[in-house]
């Protein structure tokens, strides 16, 4: 098997609220290789959206390991955390996290501008299924076409790494769907390795592995022997 | 003058007239212990009733002089001051040529000579001019003046008339020669005083002002924003029953305590500058004042003041707070509109990038806060290149007054005019390198209706020790015929050049003679008419003669020379220009100085505030964006530009408006400063205007780095999670 992308190595993560310690990731251990669509599942709190960030170089790890190919992202400083993020990663979260003041394309030119070898603009907003509405501010777009613009943001650049963060969360059945076709259509156009956190269990029927996780720890990892379309989940 | 006493009974029949005091007031040569050259003083009969009357004395220390006693004298504060004279020590005057011994008993002050100049002095020079008061029997028996007086004051009754009782006095006097009533607008303590209130209150309201409204502006962009922090909160609470009012009443109780506790530093920083203030003052002008208790009631106002402030910045965003519907407002603030608007209009698309947009967008979106911000740094601004510009104004003058116009080292003065020996007496004095005389005369000046006391200056054509110089620097060459105005003296007769004007002299025979302006000289100071000295005694009719010369020394032979000169009983005291130079310069130190500082920190104060309240409520508003921003791999500089960016263009807006708005002000401050005696020059320098701009740009750039540090100090994960 190939090198892993992402690995981390006993990573722990524990807050601290005054006199209290909040473990919130305890010792856990993954490999995550190219081009795998990953669906990570647990319930609230289990440590779903510590274990994204600290993947996505947002957060370093309390104790523990986590290591972009052969760069170590738990040794650096933000400096280099940035440089990670900047050239490597795409994020998505559940609440669009879209620029007000820039328009669906100017979002996207947002990071093409400062990515190496970026599609253009166009071409990501075209990824998704929005060339059209690419002069419209967020506010003139529903919550679905923000998640797709958003999708398009973060891919534009042809990260190595796209980490979603309960994408579908504030969208309806249908809504959801179109952004879960959106995604697989990234991560198979484009091989991105893509990790999606999600409250819902039937979409897990999507990804190549399932993480599954509670109370910081990673409980199960199932390998789904053929992944389902996102247009044929039963949800 | 000389009027027999029962003359006062004809001026108090004059109707308009409700009081009158007659008085002898004589100007003597005083040799001062101490003082190496001669003094000049003021000797005036003491009031009937020292307290209550006209020009009541307030005794400082010591006691009065005795009525009968011939050699007692209560010496002026300012004089005994600048002498180290105190009750018990003893001065000489030469009182009509006669030298008299005179005991100090007491030290006093009057409200007719707080502000006292002495002949030939811009300045007042304490050392070396200082009024005395005496018992009237004895001076009047020195200067033969025994039941008859040379001098009074009077006060009109309410709605009397000062045109018509000042034209009744001249009637009544001319036969004993009178030199003419006056208006205490023109008495020259008064003129003084009142122009220097005057300042100060301009100064007092203006600042304060532009002070309180960015204070205003500041406390109500803090209130919005709050407002919109808590907008579900006040949504909760209107859910539960809340009146809209008792919540804009919490926000205005929020906004007193804020002008409160802001209120109470202020006035407790304030208080204590503003006492150190007034004992300057009445240290100068020692002011008989040693009551603080005004100074609280100013606190009081200042907290008041601070109060009204404050709710004029609270209520809009209070009443912001009681009108948002409770529904609506539980649900998180609407995403703000944006428009592509004016970027996109003028084409500038391609050449912006989106994080420019963003910026220029954001600007956009809330014009008023763009424009008052702008407006805020363009008031800093101002503020600073108008009182760098006042200062330089200052020193302009007292340059152009000390090195350009006057370049004597001793202005030398004779008791009465002299002819040319006296001059050649002066010449041979040992130490004296050079001499110029001049012919001094007190003069009222009269064109159509309009009269003007003023001094014309006899001085050599050519002279090098006293020059006539304009404006841009030329000397002038003093005509043969005609006189040459000041600026400010021609404003106040309303004359140009080319006009005739009635000149008459104040002493001696008092000719008077229809003179023609010859020219207007652009000179800053004081009400001054120049002819050549053979014209001004032709004038006169008095021959060749001076009254005084300009002298150059030998600096090693000063001291001889001063020496040599207090015992001449012909010179009436000298004028060192030094010295003029260096009262000139303590005063400006005392008043202006410590304004400049004060604006200087509000200038800073208002600049550092607005840029780190602009700033704080930008991270504030969009740290979220922010954070997003760092997610999608913007590095800290980047993030921090971009918020930092919108200060940085409302600074880089309002540095140049700045420039322009402090040019208007200190153009209105020239012409609201300049008094009837002198003209604040208008002086604007490059070296100002990049200062005041740099001083502002680095209060700007100070809280800047201040709300950057912040940002850095962001934490990514938690600022997404913080969505509003
Ligand atoms: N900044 C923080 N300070 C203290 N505790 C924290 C912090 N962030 C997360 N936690 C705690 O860490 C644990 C894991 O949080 P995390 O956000 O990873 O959960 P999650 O699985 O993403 O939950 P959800 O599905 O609700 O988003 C939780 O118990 C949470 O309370
Ligand atoms: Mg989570």
């Amino acid at each position: 098997m190939a090198e892993p992308v992402l690995r981390m190595k006993g990573v722990s993560k524990v807050y601290r609220v005054g006199d209290v310690e909040v473990v919130a990731l305890h010792e856990v251990s993954l490999d995550l290789h190219a081009g795998e669509f990953i669906v990570l599942l647990g319930p609230s709190g289990s440590g779903k959206s510590t274990l994204l960030n600290l993947l996505g170089g947002l957060d370093v790890p309390t104790s523990g390991e986590v290591d972009y190919l052969d760069h170590s992202l738990s040794a650096g400083g933000d400096p280099e955390l940035t440089r990670f993020r900047r050239e490597h990663v795409g994020f998505v979260f559940q609440f669009y996290n879209l620029i007000p003041s820039l328009t669906a394309e100017e979002n996207v030119a947002l990071v093409t501008d400062i990515a190496r070898s970026p599609l253009s603009p166009r071409e990501a907003l075209a990824l998704v299924g929005l060339t059209e509405r690419a002069g419209h501010f967020p506010a003139q777009l529903s919550g679905g076409e923000q998640q797709r613009v958003a999708i398009a943001r973060a891919v534009a650049k042809r990260p190595e790494v796209l980490l979603c963060d309960e994408p579908t969360g504030a969208l309806d059945v249908v809504t959801g769907r179109l952004v879960l076709e959106v995604l697989e259509r990234v991560n198979r156009e484009l091989g991105t390795l893509t990790a999606v956190i999600t409250h819902n269990a039937s979409i897990a029927g999507m990804g190549d592995r399932v993480i599954r996780m509670s109370s910081g720890r990673i409980v199960d990892i199932a390998t789904n022997a053929k992944r389902v379309a996102a247009s044929e989940l039963a949800w | 003058m000389r009027a027999p006493e029962p003359v006062a009974r004809s001026l108090e029949a004059i109707p308009g007239i409700a009081a009158l005091e007659t008085r002898v007031a004589v100007r003597v040569n005083l040799d001062v212990p101490g003082l190496a050259e001669p003094a000049r003083g003021l000797i005036v009969s003491m009031p009937r009733e020292a307290a209550g009357g006209l020009n009541a004395l307030h005794l400082v220390r010591g006691r009065l002089p005795v009525a009968g006693v011939g050699d007692e004298a209560l010496a002026s504060e300012a004089f005994a001051k600048a002498n180290a004279l105190e009750p018990g020590d003893a001065i000489r005057a030469v009182m009509n040529g006669r030298y008299q011994r005179l005991r100090i008993v007491g030290i006093g002050i009057s409200p007719e000579y707080i502000y006292a100049l002495g002949p030939g002095q811009l300045v007042p020079d304490n050392r070396r001019f200082g009024i005395l008061w005496m018992d009237r029997k004895a001076l009047a028996a020195a200067y033969d003046l025994d039941g008859a007086f040379n001098d009074v004051a009077v006060r009109l009754a309410p709605g009397a008339s000062m045109a018509t009782v000042l034209g009744e006095m001249d009637r009544v006097l001319a036969p004993y020669g009178g030199a003419g009533a006056y208006d205490r607008e023109d008495q020259l303590s008064h003129r003084f005083l009142s122009d220097e209130i005057a300042q100060n209150r301009t100064m007092a309201r203006i600042t304060p002002s532009i002070f309180l409204a960015v204070g205003a502006f500041l406390l109500y962009t803090v209130l919005t924003r709050l407002v919109q922090m808590q907008r579900s909160q006040v949504g909760l609470l209107k859910a539960f029953g809340y009146s809209g009012a008792r919540i804009a009443l919490h926000y205005l109780q929020l906004a007193l305590v804020i002008a409160l506790v802001g209120a109470v530093l202020g006035v407790g920083t304030g208080l204590p500058f503003a006492g150190h203030m007034l004992e300057l003052y009445a240290e100068y002008y020692f002011f008989p004042m040693r009551d603080h208790g005004a100074i609280l009631a100013v606190g009081a106002i200042g907290v008041g003041l601070a109060v009204v402030s404050a709710g004029l910045g609270a209520v809009p965003a209070a009443l912001r707070a009681a009108r948002l519907p409770p529904a609506e407002s539980m649900r998180p603030e609407p995403p703000p509109r944006f428009h592509s608007g004016i970027v996109e209009r003028w084409g500038l698309r391609r050449a912006l990038s989106p994080a420019m947009r963003m910026l220029v967008r954001n600007l956009a979106r809330r014009p008023l806060r763009f424009a008052a911000s702008v407006t805020g740094i363009a008031v800093a601004v101002a503020l600073l290149v108008m009182m760098t510009a006042m200062m330089d104004g200052i020193r302009h003058l007292m340059q152009w007054q000390f090195t350009v116009v006057q370049r004597e080292d001793i202005q030398a003065l004779l008791v009465e005019p002299r002819g040319n020996p006296a001059f050649h007496a002066f010449q041979a004095l040992g130490g004296v390198v050079q001499a110029e005389p001049f012919r001094l005369v007190a003069v009222k000046l009269r064109a159509g209706h309009r009269t003007k006391r003023g001094v014309l200056y006899g001085l050599e054509p050519d002279g090098q020790m006293r020059r006539v110089v304009d404006g841009d620097g030329k000397p002038w060459t003093l005509p043969p015929e005609g006189l040459v105005l000041t600026a400010i003296f021609a404003d106040a007769l309303g004359v140009r050049a080319g006009d005739l004007l009635e000149v008459e002299a104040m002493e001696g025979a008092r000719p008077r003679k229809s003179v023609p302006i010859a020219g207007i000289v652009d000179e800053p100071i004081g009400y001054a008419a120049y002819v050549s000295r053979a014209y001004a005694n032709r004038l006169l009719g008095e021959g060749d003669v001076l009254t005084g010369a300009y002298l150059r020394i030998d600096d090693n032979a000063r001291e001889p020379l001063m020496a040599r000169l207090k015992t001449l009983p012909q010179v009436a005291g000298a004028n060192l220009r030094e010295a003029a130079r260096l009262q000139f310069d303590a005063m400006i130190e005392r008043s202006v100085g410590i304004m400049i500082a004060v604006n200087l920190l509000f200038a800073w104060i208002i600049a550092f505030g607005l840029v780190y309240n602009g700033a704080r409520i930008a991270l504030s508003e969009r740290g979220y964006e922010l954070a997003t921003l760092r997610v999608l791999g913007f590095t800290q500089r980047e993030a921090a530009s971009l918020l930092l960016g919108e200060q940085g263009v409302i600074t880089a807006v309002g540095l140049p408006f700045g420039m322009a708005l402090g040019i208007g002000f200190t153009l209105y401050f020239v012409w609201m400063l300049s008094t009837q005696m002198w003209r604040m020059p208008y002086v604007m320098t490059g070296a100002n205007l990049v200062g005041a701009m740099g001083a502002v740009a680095a209060a700007a750039a100070a809280s800047g780095a201040a709300v950057a540090w912040r940002l850095r100090h962001m934490d990514l994960v938690e600022a997404l999670k913080a969505r509003e």
